[in-house]
């Protein structure tokens, strides 16, 4: 098996082939990136929107608990495919990226959203007491007082979260998105050993999601060794 | 007329009714302190006048403004005129010691930001803290922390100060530095009502006190009356518990 590898290497690392793998990469790397990013800004509004006390606001919070509470909780390949179907039926050309993407932004805000909002819970009750009796506003609260303090809470899990989410955008294969997962199996599918094809994946997957480790360990340290 | 109205006022948590029909009233530069046992709502009393806890029934006059507790209006400007310290001092946890003080003067009533913070300094600095600007909440002692709370309520200029059991988590050693800070308020003719445990200190500072149980108003007068000559078979019972340990 060592001599098959070694004698596909050059083949394998041909020009086409490399160009092909790193448009892959690219692929499951921006559905990685602006999954988290747009899944953190979304679910950051959920939790804003589920702390609100107004009653007229009751709707909006039913609705944001409704949705972190579902997405939660169906598998990711499902809502992958739902999110498809619904969005073919309704712009039967939208490239299969787009509506990738939009599947999971889905998915990653309900996990970011809970993540976060437990983080804000863990700040204690009385330092919302003691802004409110000075007047500050709901969103000055939010992001002068609780925020600051729940970051150290909540970065372990949402790190945690994004490493394990570069992974399962390999479900987008399913789908037929040429990200990493699919590249590969187009690559052993023209011949090339499983081994090196997937070997070679694993790898790239690695240096994607390596950078990310690294930031959450630089940023719990830092935010660790500041205050609580 | 006085500074603060109180009229029959009402608040529960739940079912469970905490104040049944509070009325006092504190003049200006008049120090109040209410005194009872635990659970008689002495606590509640203050959270309620700062609408953390909602009064359900009766009236606050401040001056000649009626508080409605439940337009947002009326309820950010007594906020406005009124500052309360905690028990637990409610630092936040993720500002220095300066922050802390000019935050709210800075963000929230938008005053000068030089002034605020040269106010502040000597806040602190009356405090006795004048070398802690930089430190965290986290790096101070419990006595300390409080001050600092102390600091920020003052920085805020309000015109009645609400002390809620500030000495009640401190370690015994740290109580008199933080009693020291009241008194030298109250000389100042800083208008104040008290929640405190500390008979020594409430009949040696207060104006009048307040003898509260369950919920209500036992007996109300100068602390002569409500320690030597009490008029009620509950505040006796009670001053001679807490004067006898």
């Amino acid at each position: 098996m060592i001599d098959r590898i070694m004698r596909e290497i050059p083949r394998f690392f041909s020009a086409s082939n490399v160009d092909f793998l790193i448009e892959a990469a690219g692929r499951t790397l921006l559905l990685s990136v602006a999954g988290c990013t747009i899944g953190f800004l979304l679910g950051l509004l959920l939790v804003v929107i589920r702390r609100t006390s107004h009653p007229a606001l009751l709707p909006l919070r039913t609705l944001a608990i409704g949705y972190t509470e579902v997405f939660r909780r169906i598998p990711f390949l499902v809502i992958l495919f739902l999110v498809l179907f619904a969005i073919q039926a309704v712009a039967p050309r939208a490239s299969l990226f787009t509506i990738a993407l939009i599947g999971v932004c889905i998915v990653s805000t309900a996990f970011l959203s809970e993540i976060i909002r437990a983080g804000f819970e863990s700040v204690p009750r009385q330092q919302v007491d003691a802004a409110e009796v000075m007047n500050f506003s709901y969103l000055q609260i939010l992001f002068l007082v609780v925020a600051p303090q729940a970051w150290r809470v909540i970065l372990p899990p949402a790190f945690a979260f994004m490493v394990m989410f570069i992974k399962d955008t390999a479900l987008a294969s399913q789908m037929g998105v040429v990200e990493l997962t699919f590249a590969g199996k187009v690559l052993s599918n023209k011949g090339f050993s499983a081994t090196l094809t997937f070997g070679a994946i694993l790898l790239a997957y690695f240096i994607l999601s390596y950078p990310l480790t690294r930031l959450g360990r630089y940023l719990e340290h830092k935010l660790g060794s500041s205050r609580n | 007329m006085a500074h603060l109205e109180i009229d029959n006022l009402c608040a529960s948590y739940g079912n469970t009714p905490v104040l049944k029909g509070i009325s006092l009233d504190v003049e200006k530069s008049e120090v109040v302190s209410l005194i009872g046992p635990s659970g008689s709502g002495k606590s509640t009393l203050l959270r309620a006048l700062v609408g953390v806890t909602k009064p359900t029934e009766g009236t606050v006059r401040i001056g000649e403004t009626t508080v409605d507790y439940r337009s947002a209006a009326s309820l950010r400007s007594v906020r406005d005129s009124m500052a309360i310290v905690f028990q637990q001092y409610n630092l936040f946890q993720n500002m220095t010691v300066m922050d802390n003080v000019t935050i709210a003067p800075i963000k929230i009533k938008k005053w000068n930001k030089a002034e605020v913070r040269k106010h502040a300094a000597e806040l602190l600095e009356r405090v006795g803290l004048s070398a802690k600007h930089n430190a965290y909440p986290d790096e101070l002692s419990g006595g300390q922390q409080q001050r600092v709370a102390i600091a920020r309520a003052l920085c805020l200029r309000p015109q009645l100060l609400l002390l809620d059991e500030v000495t009640s988590a401190l370690d015994p050693e740290l109580v008199g530095e933080v009693l020291d800070t009241i008194r030298d308020l109250a000389r100042d003719g800083m208008t104040m009502l008290i929640v405190s445990h500390e008979m020594g200190f409430v009949r040696e500072v207060s104006s009048r006190i307040v003898m509260m149980d369950k919920g209500a108003v036992v007996e109300k007068g100068p602390p002569a009356q409500i320690f030597d000559a009490p008029e009620q078979e509950r505040t006796r019972d009670f001053t001679a518990r807490i004067l006898s340990h």
